[in-house]
């Protein structure tokens, strides 16, 4: 079994060799489908490196550093970091589109920017330490 | 927190939101108490990630954005009202001169100023261009930095410290600027803050650059 953190959130899955998981895992951590022409998200294929693919099932890390993408794992390759490319954040910022993101309040209440369109907002960080 | 409380309440018939986020890796219970002593009406939430962070480019707290009605950037991540007279504080009593104090204080004020006119009036949200110059450029080494910095604090929630380790020094290594990671990563005293020997170290080599840059704002 390997963790894998996404922008999207933590995943535990079966995986071997790394991060070679079955294509229905792959497509939800990362979002793209396996498919013959390679990996698919809407229109867009990208052709899997030979060896991202075995016996159906597909090195979601390789895949992921193919599209540029940072990765990171522990040396038991347990834990996995799947990251976002420096240039997928900054083509976020770029349009001035606040980025939108979902937490927890203290009572686990999930609160997510995008609620407050149609009012000014102040977005403020802080920490305890 | 207790002077965002206040802004809110001054705030209260405009259309107008707070969002405060807890740069917190540590979890929910190292913000709790502050949060219950400030008793904030406008939502607290909890980033055990550094989520946000990452998204806008910040490097520190507390840093603000603003947005506007439409959901648009119109202040780039920015210092919130904090300055660097900090610095100055007598290294035995920890105080600062009454002169720094009120400068600080009047800094503080100048800001909570410009939040109020930008939400009654507008003023002081910048144009498109000016917004997009003023954005953060997120590089190569700051997203390997989020990555690895990401796996060290799900390694230290997991209990796995001494793994951590290697890649908090890494995240830091890659993304110098960012006391966020720094910080969160360190040694904290028994008031639960980084703020040890090596944090002032880090502090004396920033030489003539400031801790908390100061917003394009009057009174900065």
């Amino acid at each position: 079994m390997a963790v894998v953190l996404t922008d999207k959130g933590e995943f535990t899955l079966e995986a071997t060799d790394g991060l070679c998981v079955s294509a229905a895992d792959a497509e939800t951590v990362t979002g793209w489908r396996l498919k013959p022409e390679g990996m698919c998200r809407d229109e867009l294929c990208v052709p899997l490196a030979g060896d991202a693919r075995r016996d159906g099932k597909v090195d979601i890390a390789t895949f992921w550093r193919g599209l540029g993408h940072p990765v990171v794992s522990d040396p038991q390759g347990d834990a996995w970091v799947l990251g976002t490319a420096a240039e997928s954040r900054a083509t976020a910022l770029s349009g001035l589109e606040a980025p939108n993101f979902t937490l927890p309040d203290l009572a686990g209440v999930s609160h997510s920017l995008s609620e407050l369109r149609g009012k000014k907002v102040f977005l403020t960080t802080w920490a305890s330490w | 927190m207790p002077v965002w409380q206040q802004l809110f309440d001054g705030l209260k018939t405009e259309n107008f939101a707070i969002v405060a986020v807890a740069e917190e890796s540590g979890g929910a219970d190292l913000a709790r108490p502050w949060i219950a002593q400030a008793n904030p009406a406008y939502p607290c939430l909890i980033d055990v990630d550094h989520r946000v962070a990452a998204l806008y480019g910040m490097v520190n707290v507390p840093q603000c954005v603003w947005i506007d009605e439409t959901g648009h950037i119109v202040r780039p991540p920015e210092t919130a009202g904090s300055t660097d007279h900090f610095r100055r504080m007598d290294p035995v009593t920890r105080t600062l001169s009454a002169e720094h104090q009120a400068a600080r204080t009047a800094a503080r004020a100048s800001y909570l100023d410009a939040v109020r006119d930008w939400v009654r009036t507008g003023r002081y949200a910048l144009d498109a261009d000016l917004a997009r110059e003023k954005l953060p450029r997120i590089t190569r080494d700051m997203v390997i930095a989020d990555a690895n910095f990401r796996l060290g604090i799900w390694l230290r929630r997991n209990g796995r410290w001494a793994e951590a380790a290697p890649f908090l020094a890494e995240a830091s290594r890659l993304h110098p600027d960012s006391w966020n990671i720094w910080r969160q990563a360190a040694d904290k005293n028994e008031a639960g803050l980084a703020a040890g020997p090596e944090f002032w170290d880090r502090v004396r080599a920033l030489g003539d650059r400031p801790y908390y840059p100061p917003p394009d704002l009057p009174g900065f």
